[in-house]
């Protein structure tokens, strides 16, 4: 089971049943911690989440803008201009990181000449990502990207600028919702590596408490939402 | 002698109100009142008899135990509180001018006896009618408003365990703002520790000192020119560091000004402060 | 980490003649806890999630074996390894065993409380492996040489200025000779040096916020991003995590997160909350090749079941702390060891002896701030009193302060006594100090007037004695 030798295992296990003054969890009990991981209860309901679908693209607009990261919504015919249009607003070079994704291909990049486009993970030097997203959290104005050969997790971290591609349709309440997801896609016990929730560009508070943007992940977030 | 005078003074001049809900009352007096400042058991006398209730003092009480409880030592705790609740068995409500005391006997008492049934049940009783004297006043016996003067800014500290073990926060400051001729003034941080703590003053007396400080500065930056509380050793604390820093501010307990006492030499004051006051106003 | 906490008095000195820290902890004082306030008032079901958070975390203790076999099994399914570490010295062991077995030089570091609980960073040094602290915080106070002063914040007690002369100092020989004035172009320069070596580093270590047994993940929040380059870019994933830190469920986690960042920080939610299940998958083109998870214990399973067991519940927000008046007034180095504040005074006695921190438990007035904010409900000043029993019990109380309470409990417990004495008290400090209304210096009563005047009581005799008078 374990590389540790045994007797260390066994040494804190043993230490939690004496300290709890009982012996492994059995019968009964076992019964309610085996029911309690297969279906696991939710916590108190998060009223702001209970909404009907269009507004949850609202809060979730709301919350990510707060968070410090740029919203535009644009039909999906218009993804790839809007993007090339946010690279010259924004001073930024046109070469981009994309991340090798299906539902990336769809959207009209060759329309855009200006732009490069490589496709693959991130690099240190990248200053612009493109990625789309497994899911986004209304209740908070959060990504959620899940890693995989069509989402390497580098994009989501290296460079200066992260675009994201997120589906109205993927905009969910909470995280429980999200967690419902992974669970239709990955299997109950089966999470991809990693999963990030992303919250706005990186940022610090260590210097005196006041909030800087861009420690060590992006310092820019530009989201576009695809109306549908 | 100002002082007896003046409490003579004040309590006799109220009749008691007849009320619907005449109540035999414990005044738990407090060992600091008792000992430093008489005047505010008084002004809680005056108060509860304004609210229709009878009150007694039990008198064979003398502490409520947080000197022994608060070091650790809990067989003296213990031996204190089954005095008090001995003391105080019998009584409609035990009333407290102290958010710290009534907190003791109201929310630690009982688990000193976990071992013993029934003390714990007595401890229980006791801790279901002991209240501290604000609350009493207005969840209990509803008072709303008090007929007083006191011609000042005041400013009021919420002393922690009233604010945090009882709930004692807008009780008093709605007593207050009835009182004629008194503004409140809201310091910034009045939930803030004043670094009083029992022992914890003269065991740490730096960290005590730095935390007095800023209270005071909170104090003075509120414009008031009196500062009120719940608890005398909270009192005591920040008067004290405030006549150190030369501060003109009075500080009075919150009893003492909604019963009419605000004419005290404040806490800390010389006699002649007060009667010089008097003879300007 | 090496304790002062024993000198904890003389630490108080040095904190409070500290010009610095004193500026940069008023401003700690109104920005934690104005920020906690606005987002918990955002949210309506925030005390229901409290409660719940506090239930969870009772229930997963009440069950750690279990939940513990239960993360493990999931973590080696998934090609992780686990390997259990009773005590700080067998951590580091194994640590250093996984450092050299991936032929590292330098391992990239994301803040962990428990690796300096353990003092790891000493260790891997003496044997040769450069640690690279990447919070900007702890990379600031590694370039110091100083302990974190908070658990969320390590460089909290230093100010712009102090930063940037440190930057200057240590940056000078990379080609950075500019003095820099702004926050942002420190954060700039930290960005990029630390930057070469997330892609040089061999392994990446990170502390847990939560281990969840339901999947065998590693959940980690930050605001930096720093943890997700440390578990991305090296080689080898290390997770170093105490045995509390597992919950059952990513639904409890859930709840627990709407806690932490709003407690922490006041923020809806942390920018970065990432979790880590294994190591990386086939056809996956970034990630770590090996991901090893190491449980300490180091005294906790003891706690268990025990009057401080709720301690265990802690999820290191750091509210505690930020709404602590005392630690307003003196900052976390002081505490002399890892968790300063509120946490500290109770968590520090037990996993260091309560001979050496027995000052923390009673450095507190009690007035129960930390509790009133704590987001899973542990009852703090219980807790601390606790400590003071168990010290009055084993004779570790100072003798001045045992003699003077044994005296007091003499008279208290003998209510005519006391009223003789307290008669005699109230008369001599009354006459003596009447004229002036109070003292300027008491002799027995030092501690006070130092720092204040002592209010004289009024004559007329203590209060039982005028009411006895007046209504015999």
């Amino acid at each position: 089971m374990s590389d540790a030798p045994a007797n260390a295992r066994a040494q804190i296990l043993d230490g939690i049943r004496r300290s709890l003054r009982r012996g492994d969890i059995s019968g009964p009990a076992r019964q309610a911690v085996d029911d309690r991981l297969a279906r696991p209860p939710r916590g108190p309901t998060i009223s702001r989440t209970a909404l009907a679908p269009p507004e949850k693209v609202a809060l979730f607009c709301h919350w990510a803008e707060a968070n410090n990261a740029t919203i535009a919504r644009v039909a999906a015919a218009d993804v790839a201009s809007e993007v090339a249009s946010f690279l010259v607003r924004s001073n930024l070079p046109a070469e981009v990181a994309m991340a090798p994704s299906p539902q990336l291909a769809d959207y009209d990049w060759d329309g855009q000449k200006m732009l490069t486009i490589r496709r693959g993970r991130g690099e240190a030097g990248d200053q612009v990502s493109i990625t789309g997203a497994f899911a986004a959290i209304a209740e908070t104005g959060t990504l959620v990207m899940a890693s995989g050969p069509e989402h390497p997790v580098t994009l989501n971290l290296l460079p200066d600028t992260h675009i994201v591609v997120l589906r109205e349709r993927d905009i969910v309440g909470g995280y429980e919702d999200v967690w419902t997801l992974l669970r239709q896609r990955y299997g109950k016990d089966r999470m991809p590596r990693t999963v990030n929730t992303i919250t706005g560009p990186s940022r610090t508070g260590d210097i005196e408490q006041a909030m800087e943007l861009g420690a060590h992940g992006p310092r820019r977030m530009h989201i576009v939402v695809v109306q549908e | 002698m100002i002082f007896v005078a003046a409490i003579l003074a004040a309590v006799s001049h109220t009749p008691p109100r007849p009320s619907t809900r005449p109540r035999r009352i414990a005044l738990f007096v407090t060992c600091l009142v008792d000992l430093f400042r008489p005047s505010v058991g008084f002004a809680a006398v005056k108060l509860l008899e304004g609210a229709g209730c009878t009150v007694e003092v039990p008198p064979l009480q003398v502490c409520c135990g947080q000197p022994a409880y608060n070091s650790g030592d809990r067989a003296t705790t213990r031996a204190i509180a089954t005095q008090v609740i001995a003391a105080f068995d019998g009584y409609d409500a035990v009333v407290a001018p102290s958010g710290s005391c009534a907190g003791m006997l109201s929310h630690h008492y009982p688990g000193l006896f976990d071992d013993d049934p029934a003390m714990k049940a007595r401890a229980e009783n006791l801790a279901g009618r002991s209240y501290e004297l604000m609350a009493f006043l207005v969840d209990v016996m509803g008072i709303e408003t008090i007929e007083a003067r006191y011609d000042g800014s005041v400013t009021y500290h919420d002393s922690c365990s009233g604010l945090r073990e009882l709930g004692v926060k807008d009780q008093p400051r709605r007593l207050l703002q009835s009182v004629d001729g008194l503004a409140l003034r809201e310091m910034k941080s009045p939930e803030v520790c004043c670094g009083f703590g029992g022992t914890f003053c003269v065991k740490y007396p730096e960290i005590s000192n730095a935390m007095v400080g800023e209270k005071s500065a909170d104090v003075a930056a509120s414009g008031a020119d009196t500062l009120v509380a719940g608890d005398l050793g909270c009192l005591m604390n920040m008067a004290g560091k405030l006549q150190r820093e030369g501060s003109a501010i009075q500080v009075r307990h919150v009893a003492e000004v909604l019963a009419g006492m605000g004419g005290l030499p404040a806490i800390g004051e010389p006699d002649d402060a007060a009667s010089a006051r008097r003879d300007q106003g | 980490m090496e304790s002062t906490s024993r000198h904890f008095r003389q630490n108080v000195g040095t904190a409070l003649a500290d010009p610095n820290l004193q500026d940069s902890l008023t401003k700690l004082k109104v920005g934690f806890s104005e920020r906690r306030r606005q987002a918990a008032d955002r949210l309506p079901e925030f005390e229901a999630l409290r409660d719940r958070a506090r239930d969870i975390k009772n229930h997963t203790l009440a069950n750690l074996d279990f939940y513990l076999e239960e993360f493990e099994r999931k973590v080696v399914a998934l090609g992780g390894h686990v390997h259990w570490a009773p005590t700080a010295a067998d951590a580091r062991r194994i640590i250093a065993d996984l450092c050299k077995s991936a032929g590292a030089r330098t391992v990239a570091k994301s803040k962990s409380m428990v690796a300096e609980e353990i003092a790891l960073n000493e260790h891997l040094e003496d044997i040769g492996i450069e640690p690279i602290e990447t919070d900007l915080g702890e990379y600031i106070i590694q370039l110091r040489r100083e302990p974190p002063s908070h658990i969320i914040a390590p460089a909290v007690h230093l100010t712009k200025d102090q930063v940037a002369d440190t930057f200057l100092e240590h940056h000078h020989r990379l080609g950075f000779t500019k003095r820099l004035t702004e926050r942002n172009d420190l954060v700039a320069e930290a960005r990029y040096v630390l930057r070469q070596k997330f892609v040089d580093a061999d392994v990446g270590l990170t502390g847990a916020n939560f281990l969840v047994a339901e999947t065998g993940s590693s959940m980690l929040v930050t605001n930096e991003g720093n943890a997700d380059l440390s578990n991305t870019l090296p080689r080898m994933h290390i997770v170093l995590a105490s045995i509390e830190k597992v919950i059952p469920t990513l639904e409890d986690a859930a709840v627990l997160l709407r806690v932490l960042a709003r407690s922490a920080t006041g923020q809806e939610s942390s920018a970065y909350t990432t979790l880590n299940t294994g190591p990386k998958r086939a056809g996956d083109l970034d990630g770590p090749e090996h991901y090893h998870v190491v449980l300490l214990d180091n005294g906790r399973s003891n706690v268990l079941g025990t009057e401080m067991q709720e301690i265990l519940r802690c999820i290191r927000c750091g509210a505690c702390m930020n709404h602590c008046p005392v630690y307003g007034a003196i900052g976390g180095h002081a505490y002399g060891w890892v968790y300063p504040g509120p946490l500290g005074a109770v968590l520090t006695p037990q996993l260091i002896g309560v001979e050496d921190a027995g000052n923390l438990p009673n450095a507190s007035t009690f007035c129960g701030r930390c509790e009133s904010v704590c987001p899973v409900r542990i009852p703090l000043p219980k807790l601390m009193r606790h400590w003071r029993e168990r010290e009055f019990e084993r004779h570790l109380t100072p003798t001045p302060v045992r003699q003077g309470l044994a005296l007091w409990s003499f008279v208290a417990r003998r209510p005519r006594l006391y009223r003789r004495l307290a008669g005699l008290a109230n008369r001599v400090l009354a006459l003596f100090g009447r004229a002036e209304g109070r003292y300027r210096g008491l002799p027995f009563a030092s501690g006070w007037t130092r720092f204040r005047d002592f209010p004289a009581p009024p004559t007329g005799g203590t209060f039982h004695a005028q009411w006895s008078r007046r209504r015999p």
